[in-house]
């Protein structure tokens, strides 16, 4: 017979207001083992610890249960107490009476009730515990982050500044992301390439990372510290080892008509193109939806001109395998394609833009050669109109817009309006706004300068209808304060659409196991403790995958998904999870069942001698688990059909123990 | 192709044309609308009220009726339309007014919005196909630039009507390609005419029906189409337009078809 | 913040017209899009603050709530889901449910009519300002 301890806690009142917590200590005192039963303000302080301590010596505790938060909080805090006083921490089991009792259940009775359900339950589990080692298994010392925007561009310098080996997958041609296409930076106004392209060209310098540009993440095998990575290098029909950059091919493709993604569609570019002039890797790309030679075989320029030979139409897509320690999701964003809100013109109306789009006419590097003109007939605009908040901040039933507040918009949108004001004092501009959130380090006074020292109009309210005619925008608008609605004959109108995680995001979170939330941008493992890392071991998440959140914000977040991943990598050894699945040889059937459902691979079938009657021997195929590579999921256990398998710490014997506890009466 | 049809009031008064094109084409198409019998007004605005019980009355007969008949119910007046679908809703999702309205009418099979409503348009665009109507048509309205004008009733709420995206719609123009004539998009053609207070504010039933024949004739169209008989009138009679003609959508489509 | 008096009626209109008026974020989209603004006094996201503060008597005695067109353009742009028109129409019940308070009168209609006028026009009439 075990000899348990239990200890509830209040949890202030967080556990205390809903449960009576001394009935819950009375009634499991009377459990069978149990022989020292408590309650405390708060049993994770340390000396809610020294009490736990204190019972273990004196009362030769063998088991312990705690009432009190999830165990995800702190499980690891009470066994590594238990662990002081020579308990072997598998025998401390924790009962969630607060996230799964307290918070949810008004009713102190029925709370109180469910509360000694679940420390009974645990109580019984307790009795079948046995102590438990855990193993360790080695760490591949080399990152790899999904996206080279500036997040992830941040983590890769700063993994690759610790000394160990990072590989960059970019799906586009080059790394720089968003930030590439963004004239100036709030709320210095520097140039935004002008501090990007460093950072590109020290990635491509540094002989720690590796880049896959135009690639994909294809698979992913493994766990924390032994990931195993397929990598899809798509054909781009140019040989990066052979390219120059140059941008001959550039210059002669006679396919003149491909929409220019990297300047939001606003010009052309070639069928063979580098994106921009500081591209990393500088390295063209055949775009086989419009190339001539790839449709009809007939051309072949860019070939001839090629003086490096670097042209391949037959090349084909390769796949790659790595392995990794650790893994950094970093993909980045897309702004809100607002064309379901053609009540603000922007499906119909060329001169309605979004703030990405306008980025691009104010840049010297886009199409306009940064001369701000209207897209429809290329004029200057006079009188400009930016509506904030175009699909964010919308109720959660509304299918249009995101339910969250974009973050960045108020600040770049001032940015605009203060940088049209600059360059065209003629201008007139208005911003209509809902509320202007700035905080942010000198992020308010920018706004303020916007209007005191740029004379820009800040409007409260909304606009509600653009219509175009004769040549102007008829913006119909509302000023909360005045009370009045206006009409405003506008040239452009410029619409701060929400952000919205990239539609990649997805599918690289199920490949990585890693949670996401209902806006698709990935969860983090605790909100405020652990914001960097994904509740997945060995997954990071740096930059706005995470969430809204402008430059200076990303590069600090990048940087500390990099500091968390150098953690990783500079062990040479991971304690492993001691919770793992045994085959129990003797009942195993040879089926593979437990081997299809594994997601680790950790299921291995070989064939055994076995003893059968009258001293002959049995051959039998029989399975065995790698322990260091389970997880502990369960999924064979549930799968095998003959019971042979089970999982150490959460054995059938123990949750049948645990449900038997729970509905005894 | 058979389906109920509930013509409403107007159609069978100031609104003939609208009517009667409609059934000439739909032969033409090969659909027949057969008309509900002993149907009742719907009252021409939807009944906006949660506890407004006695006003939704008509519109669930109509729709039961149809029901009983194993049809889908055809609607060509846009506030019959909206009434009529909004209603449906109602009874389809609002759990209160289904029993109260239930409970007034007492049918054999208590209705819970089973019967499915459909404009005119969309049948035309969902059952025959504009790929079809093409080639039914006989006299191709070449050169005609026409302005189609939604209104709010067609459109709005999206949600309930989910006839097309409320903010841009397509399948007006699409019926205007389908013709053979050229569709003029314009900024104001889902804005509201003021059809509602013709009687109550005529001088703001006139304005708003300028700003939407301004806004077409900015834009080069040379004729407006509507569904709505209030629409017309107002446009009409308001509009401060008479260089442009305002005709229901039927009779182009019965010109097109050739069977005006 | 209703007072006392009148926080039944302003039970009755939340009711009526199933409109949650603490989903209004004050963004004045419903304002800026209502095409008959210059002939309200109180315009779309007033009526949803005012219920809202239960000023009920300002809004049953304004010309605005014989004004709005019901054309469901505050209702369909609204981002939090608001539907400012149902709570007029709401506003507007409250006052044509009490007796010999018809805004609009059987015996003015002929003075109103032409021979074009569709049938539409009365019935809607009637049954947006008359019980």
């Amino acid at each position: 017979m075990q000899r348990i301890g239990v200890f509830i806690c209040h949890c202030g009142t967080n556990i205390a207001a809903t449960v009576d917590v001394k009935a819950v200590a009375e009634a499991l005192s009377h459990e069978p083992g149990v022989v020292f039963s408590t309650d405390y303000q708060y049993m994770c302080s340390e000396s809610g610890q020294m009490i736990m301590r204190e019972a273990i010596r004196e009362h030769k505790l063998s088991g312990v249960v705690v009432c009190s938060c999830s165990p995800r909080m702190h499980e690891a805090t009470f066994r590594k107490a238990a662990e002081k006083e020579g308990l072997n921490p598998y025998m401390v089991e924790i009962a969630n009476i607060r996230e799964q009792v307290s918070w949810i259940h008004k009713d102190m009775k029925e709370a109180t009730e469910k509360a000694i359900i679940l420390g009974r339950a645990a109580i019984a589990k307790v009795h079948l515990n046995k102590p438990l080692k855990a193993g360790e298994s080695p760490v591949t010392k080399r990152a790899l982050v999904i996206g080279g925007g500036i997040a992830g561009i941040q983590t890769a310098l700063d993994i690759a500044e610790a000394g160990f080996e990072v590989d960059i997958v970019e799906k586009e041609p080059t790394i720089g992301g968003k930030m590439a296409q963004i004239d100036k930076t709030f709320p210095t106004l520097d140039c935004a390439a002008c501090i990007l392209t460093p950072k590109m060209v020290d990635v491509a310098q540094n002989e720690k990372i590796k880049i896959f540009s135009y690639s994909e993440v294809e698979s992913v095998k493994g766990f924390v510290g032994n990931f195993k990575v397929a990598i899809r290098k798509k054909a781009r029909y140019v040989d990066e080892d052979k390219c120059t950059g140059c941008g001959l091919c550039t210059e002669k493709c006679p396919q003149k008509k491909v929409p220019n993604a990297f300047n939001m569609n606003l010009d052309t570019r070639r069928a063979v193109y580098i994106p921009f002039a500081q591209a990393v890797p500088k390295v063209a790309t055949i775009d086989a939806d419009y190339c001539t030679m790839m449709k009809t075989g007939k051309c072949g320029i860019c070939s001839k001109v090629c003086t490096a030979g670097a042209i391949d139409y037959k090349q084909t897509d390769v796949i790659v395998e790595r392995e990794y320690g650790a893994i950094v999701a970093a993909t980045g964003f897309n702004p809100l394609k607002p064309d379901k809100y053609n009540e603000l013109g922007y499906a119909t109306c060329q001169d309605v833009v979004t703030s990405l789009e306008f980025e691009r006419l104010m840049n010297a590097a886009g199409p306009t050669a940064g001369t701000l003109l209207r897209p429809s007939d290329r004029t200057h605009p006079h009188t400009l109109v930016f509506v904030q908040c175009v699909g964010s901040r919308c109720d959660v039933e509304n299918e249009k817009g995101k339910s969250y507040c974009s973050k960045i918009c108020c600040m770049y949108t001032a940015k605009h309006a203060m940088l049209v004001r600059e360059k065209y004092p003629d201008t007139e501009v208005y911003v209509f706004y809902i509320d202007v959130r700035t905080p942010g380090k000198n992020f308010d006074e920018f706004y303020r300068r916007a209007v005191e020292q740029y004379g820009v109009h800040y409007i409260k309210g909304q606009v509600g209808k653009v219509v175009e005619e004769n040549g102007k925008l008829k913006v119909q608008a509302s000023d909360l304060l005045s009370g009045e609605q206006l009409h405003i004959d506008a040239d452009m109108v410029v619409l701060a659409t929400a952000v919205e995680p990239d539609k990649s995001a997805r599918s690289i979170a199920t490949m990585l196991t890693a949670s996401m939330d209902t806006n698709d941008f990935f969860t983090e493992a605790h909100a405020k403790l652990r914001p960097v890392e994904s509740p997945t071991a060995g997954i990071f998440l740096s930059g706005v995958c995470q969430g809204p959140k402008d430059i200076p914000e990303t590069v600090s977040q990048a940087s500390a998904a990099a500091a968390k991943v150098i953690g990783l990598l500079a062990k040479d050894k991971l304690t492993c999870n001691p919770c793992v699945a045994n085959s129990d040889e003797m009942l195993c059937n040879g089926c593979s069942s437990c081997e299809k459902v594994c997601p680790y691979g950790a299921i291995t079938y070989s064939d055994k001698e076995f003893r059968g009657p009258n001293r002959t021997t049995l051959i039998r195929r029989v399975a065995s688990v790698n322990e260091a590579v389970c997880q502990g999921c369960g999924a064979c256990t549930v799968a095998c059909p003959s019971g042979a398998m089970d999982l150490k710490g959460f054995s059938n014997r123990q949750i049948m123990a645990e449900v038997d506890a729970i509905c005894k009466m | 192709m058979k389906f109920s049809y509930y013509p409403g009031c107007t159609l069978r008064t100031k609104a003939k044309d609208l009517d009667a094109y409609a059934r000439a084409s739909a032969e033409a198409l090969g659909f027949t609308l057969e008309e509900l019998p002993e149907w009742q007004c719907c009252g021409a605005v939807y009944p906006m009220a949660k506890d407004e019980i006695a006003t939704k009355l008509s519109a669930v007969r109509a729709l039961m009726n149809a029901r009983d008949l194993g049809n889908d119910l055809v609607t060509l007046c846009s506030a019959c339309h909206n009434v009529i679908k909004q209603v449906n809703n109602d009874m389809k999702t609002d759990e209160d007014i289904a029993l109260r309205v239930n409970n007034y009418i007492k049918p054999e099979v208590p209705y819970a919005g089973e019967t499915a409503v459909l404009h005119f348009l969309e049948v035309l665009r969902d059952r025959v196909g504009f790929d079809e109507l093409k080639k039914k048509v006989v006299n191709p309205l070449k050169g005609r630039k026409i302005a189609a004008y939604y209104g709010c009733l067609l459109l709005r709420p999206s949600k309930v009507m989910s006839m097309d995206d409320p903010e841009n719609p397509t399948i007006l123009e699409d019926f205007i390609r389908a013709i053979g004539a050229e569709p003029v998009i314009y900024g104001m053609r889902n804005e509201c005419c003021g059809g509602y207070v013709t009687l109550e504010n005529p001088g703001e039933a006139k304005k708003r029906s300028t700003s939407v024949l301004d806004s077409a004739a900015a834009k080069g169209a040379d004729t407006v189409v509507t569904a709505c008989p209030l629409c017309l009138y107002n446009l009409k009679k308001n509009g401060g337009h008479d260089d442009l003609p305002v005709v229901y959508f039927t009779e182009l489509l019965a010109e097109a078809l050739g069977v005006k | 913040m209703s007072t006392h008096k009148n926080e039944a009626v302003v039970e009755q209109i939340l009711r009526s017209s199933g409109v949650d008026v603490r989903k209004c974020m004050r963004c004045g989209k419903c304002t800026a899009t209502c095409p008959a603004f210059d002939e309200m006094e109180y315009h779309p996201h007033q009526f949803v603050y005012m219920v809202e503060k239960g000023q009920i008597d300002k809004l049953t005695a304004s010309p605005s709530i014989w004004r709005c067109l019901s054309c469901f353009a505050c209702m369909e742009r609204c981002p939090r889901q608001v539907e400012p028109a149902k709570l007029i129409e709401a506003v507007r019940l409250s006052v044509i449910r009490q007796q010999g308070k018809n805004h609009l009168k059987p015996e003015a209609i002929p003075t109103l009519l032409d021979e074009d006028l569709p049938q539409q026009a009365i019935t809607s009439a009637f049954r947006k300002y008359s019980k």
